[in-house]
């Protein structure tokens, strides 16, 4: 398929409907909205199911419900939506049920404002609802990532039965570039032989996150646990850019991690050893990379688009080897590239000495 | 002498052998026992979906032998929504206490309702917030002491009773909504009836369906399960009329 001039929300959307989504269910807020509009009239020429929820609260529970039919469903929100999805997560979680959400995140606390922020990280890496568990958190950097996440987003939920969240922020969802979708895969036919569909033939299967004996939920959570620990292993995804002799390693991902990739190469034409490390994964972090890196490089710079959330798992990985910078804006500020330059050029200055 | 022998009761298919957790005496009992006969009779059993509710009916996955799951509080409709919509075949029960329905999940069951979703609800409404010990439900009758209403429902305080049948008649995409009671055996078959009326309503893919049961909560109530009957029939009743608030005329042959 050709390059085409694609808005990020139109090309999660768009792209959803080619990895064979059955069924999506949303709430309006911006700026993530252009995707359920959009998938308000490609879910219905694809004769599949699109419904606008009262609320994200009942768009979420919509997801699980049809999610325990064992086929491709996603919603789509923005920060204050994802806030009220918490509760329907954490039953989906608790449920062992695969389940795809967007998050186009805004500028907050509260209502904020609907400027391009990070400001969720915490929210959807750790997950703001009840009960242990982590997501796996994809994290594009361009509309055509957005598109291949919202594919590989499918792929993973159904292959670990999980919760994939694609957190993308406003700048992503709303800009356009050049971008190619994917072709069109039907959805499948396949029952899972978890899925609810009636107990012809078979015992009734349930799907629920509820058991009063202490023993048993905690086997459940010691099967989650595992999952995730597989997860881990497996599933730690980032791109690299200029690492191999770098001394100063700046870590940014999404729009931050785009930004940052400008001025890393403007610092490398500066003459300064600076790389890059954009995590693709935001859950699993990639910490095993950044920790191998940690052995070579004198320093470390974090960039975001909020107080420093990411940041923990930075700090984290490095585990106190080198010191870690900060360098970030909030309620919907976006650094400049020339800003972020200036942050790289201070932390380079500290190992100097100068 | 050989006595013929006949059947002329037994458990429906549509229930499992395990013993419930119900106290002696409690309406959900009955409940279940009428939709359970009601999806045996209608050949529905091996294409129904239950949705449970947070509340004493969490465990009725466990009790009926369909496919089942269990929602958030309140979240049964919107879970339902989701998969009816993905399984139009299917029968898709929701399974709901006055709590769940008329409190915390009051959205949820309204936007169903409006919708036209095609499921059916099973409201049992029994005045209390059985499951965690006896508080106020939104159907609390005044002046009725509950935990969290010691000195009876102040209305002052705690504002008014919710007739939720009569609300759901209102929106346009409801389709058959009644009010039954289970104090007596006549009711008791009113009830059946009406479930049977319902899933048609749904098997038809007319639109939403909603049966209303007032039912008992003898253990919160502080009453034997008898007294507990007396106590739907002179006080629940008066408040919360019995009948057909709303049979769209494309349902009434199936009434
Ligand atoms: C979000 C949330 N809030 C509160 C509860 C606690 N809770 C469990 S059951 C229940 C009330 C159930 O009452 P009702 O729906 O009337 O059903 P009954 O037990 O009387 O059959 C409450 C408040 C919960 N499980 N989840
Ligand atoms: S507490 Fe009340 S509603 Fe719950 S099982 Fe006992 S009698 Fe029934």
């Amino acid at each position: 398929m050709a390059k085409e001039m694609l808005k990020g929300n139109v090309a999660i959307a768009e792209a959803a409907v080619r990895a064979g989504m059955e069924a999506y269910f949303g709430y309006p807020i911006t700026p993530q909205t252009e995707l359920l509009e959009h998938l308000s009239k490609r879910m219905v020429e694809e004769d599949r199911v699109f419904v606008q929820a009262e609320s994200e609260v009942a768009a979420i529970n919509m997801v699980y419900g049809a999610a325990c039919t064992g086929k491709r469903v996603m919603t789509s929100s923005s920060s204050p939506g994802i806030s009220l999805m918490q509760e329907g997560l954490s039953y989906i979680a608790g449920s062992y049920i695969p389940t795809v959400i967007v998050d186009v995140m805004r500028g907050g606390p509260g209502l904020g404002n609907i400027l391009p922020s990070q400001g969720d990280y915490w929210q959807v890496t750790r997950m703001a609802g009840h009960g242990d568990y982590r997501p796996i958190v994809l994290a594009p950097a361009s509309v055509q990532e957005a598109i291949d996440f919202t594919i590989l987003a499918f792929d993973l939920a159904e292959k670990y039965r999980h919760i994939v969240v694609i957190a993308a922020d406003g700048q992503i969802g709303q800009m356009m570039e050049p971008a190619e979708l994917p072709v069109m895969r039907p959805p499948s036919t396949e029952v899972p032989h978890w899925a609810l569909s009636g107990a012809k033939n078979r015992p009734p299967n349930v799907i629920l996150s509820f058991n009063l004996n202490g023993a048993d939920q905690e086997k459940v959570n010691i099967a989650i646990q595992e999952r995730i620990a597989l997860i881990k292993a497996k599933e730690q995804r980032w791109v690299e850019h200029y690492t191999e002799d770098a001394d100063l390693l700046v870590v940014g991902y999404g729009t931050t991690g785009r930004i940052a990739f400008t001025a890393v190469e403007t610092a490398r034409e500066n003459g300064l050893k600076v790389g890059l490390l954009r995590p693709q994964t935001l859950f699993p972090f990639p910490d095993d990379r950044i920790s191998e890196l940690t052995d070579n490089i004198k320093s470390c710079l974090v960039v975001e688009m909020n107080a420093g959330q990411m940041l923990d798992d930075v700090r984290l990985a490095v585990g106190g080897q080198v010191p870690v910078g900060y360098y970030g804006r909030m309620g919907g500020a976006v650094p400049m590239p020339e800003e972020i330059l200036e942050a790289v050029e201070a932390e380079y200055a500290k190992l100097q000495g100068v | 002498m050989d006595i013929p022998m006949e059947i002329v009761y037994q458990r429906p298919e549509s229930l499992t052998d395990t013993h419930t957790h119900y106290c002696p005496g409690c309406g959900h009992g009955i409940a279940h026992r009428l939709v359970a006969e009601a999806l045996d009779e209608l050949n529905m059993r091996e294409r129904t979906i239950l949705v449970a509710p947070v509340g004493c009916s969490v465990f009725a996955y466990d009790y009926f032998n369909v496919d089942g799951c269990v929602a958030a509080h309140g979240r049964a409709p919107a879970m339902a929504t989701g998969m009816k919509r993905l399984l139009p075949d299917h029968i898709v029960l929701t399974y709901q206490g006055d709590g769940d329905l008329a409190s915390i999940g009051i959205a949820e069951i309204m936007h169903a309702a409006a919708r036209g979703e095609k499921i059916t609800t099973i409201f049992v409404n029994n005045a209390i917030y059985g499951m965690t010990g006896g508080q106020m439900a939104p159907t609390t009758l005044p002046g009725q002491k509950t935990t969290s209403s010691p000195f009876g429902r102040n209305t002052d305080i705690a504002g008014y009773p919710i007739r939720m049948s009569e609300i759901l008649a209102q929106l346009d995409g409801s389709v058959y909504v009644v009010r039954r009671s289970i104090h007596d055996v006549q009711n008791i078959r009113k009830t059946k009836k009406a479930i049977l009326t319902a899933l048609k309503v749904q098997e038809a893919g007319l639109g939403f369906s909603v049966v209303e049961i007032l039912s008992n909560c003898p253990t919160n109530w502080g009453m034997t399960a008898e007294e507990s009957l007396t106590w739907v029939e002179e006080n629940m009743v008066p408040y919360y009329p019995l009948g057909d608030f709303k049979v769209r005329d494309d349902a009434k042959e199936l009434v």
